[in-house]
């Protein structure tokens, strides 16, 4: 008798990459293999996906090509032409002016609280420590359950930090200072992510959370509840920073990712509204000009840039030769003429923004440096390195 | 190094740029004739060719990058750290001296790029050759490495052997002079793949990042993703851009204007608290402080952003509002913020709240919206959420911000406040407290406060002994910058 028998090919599908099993798809001669799930899904939109897949890919090239064009035509000049007129900074002298030391590990990140002395700060081995760092006194100390803590936040109120990493999620501590409480017993854990958490920051208040992952997307949450207020999707690849403009309508933060953009999200509406993809490698680090018109970018490339967003194009870069490590974090200082970044070769360099040149290196940590914060007030800026320790400068 | 799914995009990842771009810059530094010089190294009965002085390097560095003696050897310090130089005596310790200390460049067979990760196979060969070279030269970090090697890979422990005695036997046959420069090479890619506790490893990265991690699932639904990238492009190619002139010229408007209040740039008064370990500054610019300081007062001239921020500065805004009975504008706009920003579960009663005083119909607190504004916000309020009063907030605070802010600039009250603001006065013993800009940033300083000031800190006018002793001072010590 004649039976008719399936195979069952077992393997790794072509579209969702899961082992299932699967089934032959054939396309212009060519075999692709599906899982039924995928089969079913790509009959539901209702497209031949490759067809589709490659037009959408040559349109939105065709449309970068345009954008380009668009951006050129309104540049009539550069920054360091129009800087001309403006005075050449003098010899700079920034020492170290406070060493905190108690990580047992690498410093991954920091954040300053707006009592402009007290500063909270994260390492590999879990540990988020609060500092008074103008005494240099340890406040508290929380263990996380997981390593690389890779983010953390201060509250603008200053009761509460936030921190997250490896555990995919972000959490909320509240600060007491009640001696005989466990801060980890009152942790609420807010955020929700399919990969590391990279980055988190409050927004104006201690009741919302915007975090960045690992996952390729960002997100808004609020903290009472840990409900999803608003998601962001466009990155392609691992998000690894973000930051809130402090413009007058506060509506809109810049993130910058592995897939070497950085974009401009309206939070309200989850859309992106700037795109800029004009970096060599990933993008470590990004920060508003104080004005909230421009942010710089800090990459795995060995350049800073400075983007502006109303003329909608990058303006300056600011790089040396002798410079070949990534910049891991930049920050400005408080009237935006100087622009320090923190560089994976132990350095920090301090730039002219205006003027597009270097005005001071500072060396003294020794190890990569992970995190640079200025003060809220302008005073000093805090760096955080993989040598274990943070240092404020001055 | 592996290969790996290309990201979205198409482009496959580069891994460490860095290390690519310190290739190509001791490629640089070997060329013959722009490179460093080279010389034949004299060691113990060999000569060596091709050797390089620390302090040449040094000084090549200087030269090609107009560097400064400090950073060249920094660089150059990496460059050995990263093993692509090595020393040829005491090739145990990777570190650039700038003096007469001989250093060769490593072999591109060994460099991180090429032959990464370093294989355990070949580890243990190279410490089962160090071990039966000479009995007791392996270090206590290598004997526990090999131990620990030779339990994990006991079943291909013969080949590991084999292989050892045969690259022994076949370096006896090269002259001593090769011999010698192919275990400094090996020595130090070691060196940099299998770190002595203590020291640092170079190669150390983060967590991985990127879909060319093992086990990491690349983003799906990438017609999703075109088809979100195709909108963005849209939208932006509609956006209105200003010309770079423009904008341009605003950086440095910003940054003169703000310049003076910037603590890095211009100082700050009396002193900065991490140079003198005094806190007075930060008790005089508290964030409710009673009396605020004359850069603080002035601040609030630049954007009615800055007004607005500055708790102060708020305060005597709703003063000024109360005296033209428009306070209830302010008031509705912080009402605003607190629901933007606030709990989702303080949603629905703040904005119930926000109506009952501030948009119904005879409210006690009525905001004068204009009515398109209004109709849409009222309708919008019959399903609260954080955003439903975005709109009449964006029109209350232009009104504030064409109308009565520039009115708060001109009045009394705002006059008076500048008038009685706070200078603060610089302590006349020790240091000068903070750092300085090029010798104009003096001026911003204000050392000297102007007669008529009710500065509450030290007398306005300081006896005329003092002045000169003061002008003295600043003549004579030379300025930190």
């Amino acid at each position: 008798m004649d039976q008719t028998f399936l195979v069952n090919v077992f393997g790794s599908c072509d579209r969702c990459f899961k082992q299932r099993a699967l089934r032959p798809v054939f396309k212009k001669s060519e075999q692709l293999n599906y899982c039924s799930l995928c089969v079913e899904i790509m009959a539901a939109d209702g497209l031949h996906e490759n067809e589709t897949l490659a037009s959408l890919k040559s349109e939105a090239e065709s449309l970068k090509g345009k954008l380009e064009e668009e951006r050129a035509k309104l540049h009539d000049v550069e920054l360091h032409q129009v800087a001309e007129r403006v005075e050449a900074l003098g010899q700079f002298v920034m020492k170290t002016r406070r060493t905190l030391k108690g990580h047992g590990n690498k410093v991954l990140c920091m954040d300053w609280c707006k009592d402009k002395r007290r500063l909270v700060s994260s390492s590999q081995d879990g540990k988020v420590i609060v500092w008074d760092s103008f005494t240099t006194n340890k406040e508290h100390a929380v263990t996380m359950p997981c390593t690389w803590v890779m983010a953390c936040a201060y509250a603008p109120s200053g009761c509460a930090i936030a921190c997250g990493g490896l555990d995919n999620k972000c959490s909320v501590y509240p600060l007491t200072f009640d001696k005989n409480e466990n801060m980890a017993a009152k942790k609420k854990s807010v955020a929700m992510h399919t990969n590391y958490l990279s980055a988190c920051s409050f927004t104006n208040s201690d009741m919302q959370i915007l975090t960045a992952s690992g996952d390729g997307t960002c997100a808004l949450w609020d903290v009472e509840s840990g409900q999803l207020l608003q998601s962001f999707h466009g990155h392609g690849a691992d998000v690894l920073c973000l930051d809130l403009a402090p413009s007058e309508t506060g509506n809109t933060f810049v993130s910058g990712g592995c897939d070497k953009k950085a974009m401009v999200w309206d939070m309200r509406s989850g859309q992106c509204v700037q795109a800029f993809e004009t970096h060599e490698s990933d993008i470590n680090s990004v920060r508003y000009y104080p004005s909230g018109d421009a942010f710089a970018s800090g990459s795995d490339d060995a350049t800073c840039r400075l983007y502006d967003l109303r003329a909608d194009r990058e303006v300056a870069i600011y790089s040396k030769e002798s410079i070949i490590f990534g910049a891991s974090s930049v920050d400005f200082s408080l009237s935006g003429r100087l622009l320090f970044a923190g560089y994976n070769d132990y350095t920090i360099n301090v730039w002219d923004v205006l003027k597009g040149s270097r005005v001071s290196i500072l060396f003294g940590h020794e190890n990569r440096v992970s995190t640079l914060r200025v003060s809220p007030d302008g005073t000093a800026f805090c760096s955080g390195s993989w040598d274990h320790t943070l240092r404020v400068w001055a | 190094m592996a290969a790996s799914p290309a990201p979205l995009g198409g482009h496959p990842r580069v891994q460490r740029p860095h290390l690519s771009k310190m290739e190509r810059m001791v490629v640089t530094m070997q060329d013959p004739d722009q490179g460093v010089r080279m010389r034949s190294q004299r060691l113990l009965v060999t000569v060596i060719p091709h050797a390089v002085n620390g302090s040449d390097i040094v000084e090549w560095l200087m030269q090609k990058y107009s560097i400064a003696e400090d950073e060249a050897l920094h660089l150059g310090s990496l460059l050995v750290q990263h093993g692509y130089l090595y020393p040829l005596r005491d090739p145990r310790r990777l570190e650039l001296r700038p003096d007469e200390t001989p250093y060769r460049f490593q072999t591109p067979y060994f460099w991180t790029s090429t032959l990464w990760p370093a294989a355990e196979l070949d580890y243990a060969i190279y410490l089962a050759k160090k071990n039966i070279r000479k009995q007791g030269t392996l270090v206590d970090h290598e004997k526990e490495h090999y131990h620990q090697l030779h339990r994990k890979i006991n079943h291909a422990w013969d080949l590991v052997m084999m292989q050892a005695r045969e690259q022994l036997r076949a370096a006896k046959q090269r002259r001593k002079g090769d011999r010698l420069v192919i275990a400094c090479q090996e020595q130090t890619y070691w060196l940099v793949n299998r770190p002595p506790p203590g020291a640092p490893s170079v190669l150390e990265q983060g967590p991985g990042r990127g879909p060319c991690t093992a086990g990491r699932v690349p983003m799906t639904k990438t017609l999703d993703f075109y088809r979100r990238e195709v909108e963005c492009l849209r939208r932006a190619l509609g956006r209105a851009r200003v010309k770079s002139s423009t904008c341009l010229e605003a950086y440095l408007k910003f940054s003169s204007q703000h310049g003076p209040h910037d603590p890095i740039m211009s100082g700050c008064l009396p002193s900065n608290p991490w140079v003198t370990d005094d806190d007075a500054y930060w008790a005089m610019n508290a964030p409710s402080v009673a009396m605020p300081t004359r850069l603080r007062v002035e601040q609030w001239a630049f954007s009615f952003r800055e007004l607005l921020e500055d708790p102060v500065g708020r305060a005597h805004f709703m003063d000024f509002l109360g005296q033209e009975f428009s306070a209830e504008n302010l008031s509705f706009w912080e009402a605003c913020e607190e629901l933007r920003h606030g709990g989702q579960a303080q949603v629905p009663a703040l904005v119930d709240a926000v109506y009952q005083q501030f948009l119904a119909p005879g409210a006690a607190r009525w905001v004068n919206i204009d009515s398109r504004t209004m109709e849409q916000t009222l309708a919008g309020l019959t399903q609260p959420h954080r955003h439903v009063l975005d709109d009449a907030q964006r029109h209350i605070y232009l009104l504030m911000k064409k109308d009565s802010y520039p009115r708060f600039l001109k009045s009394d009250l705002y006059r008076d406040l500048r008038a009685e603001a706070v200078v603060p006065w610089r302590p006349s013993d020790g240091e000068p407290g903070c750092a300085r800009g090029s010798g104009r940033g003096r001026a911003a300083a204000r050392p000297f406060s102007p007669a008529g000031c009710s500065c509450s800190w030290k007398p306005c006018t300081p006896a005329p002994a003092l002045l000169s002793f003061r002008l003295g001072l600043w003549g004579a010590r030379g300025w930190r910058w």
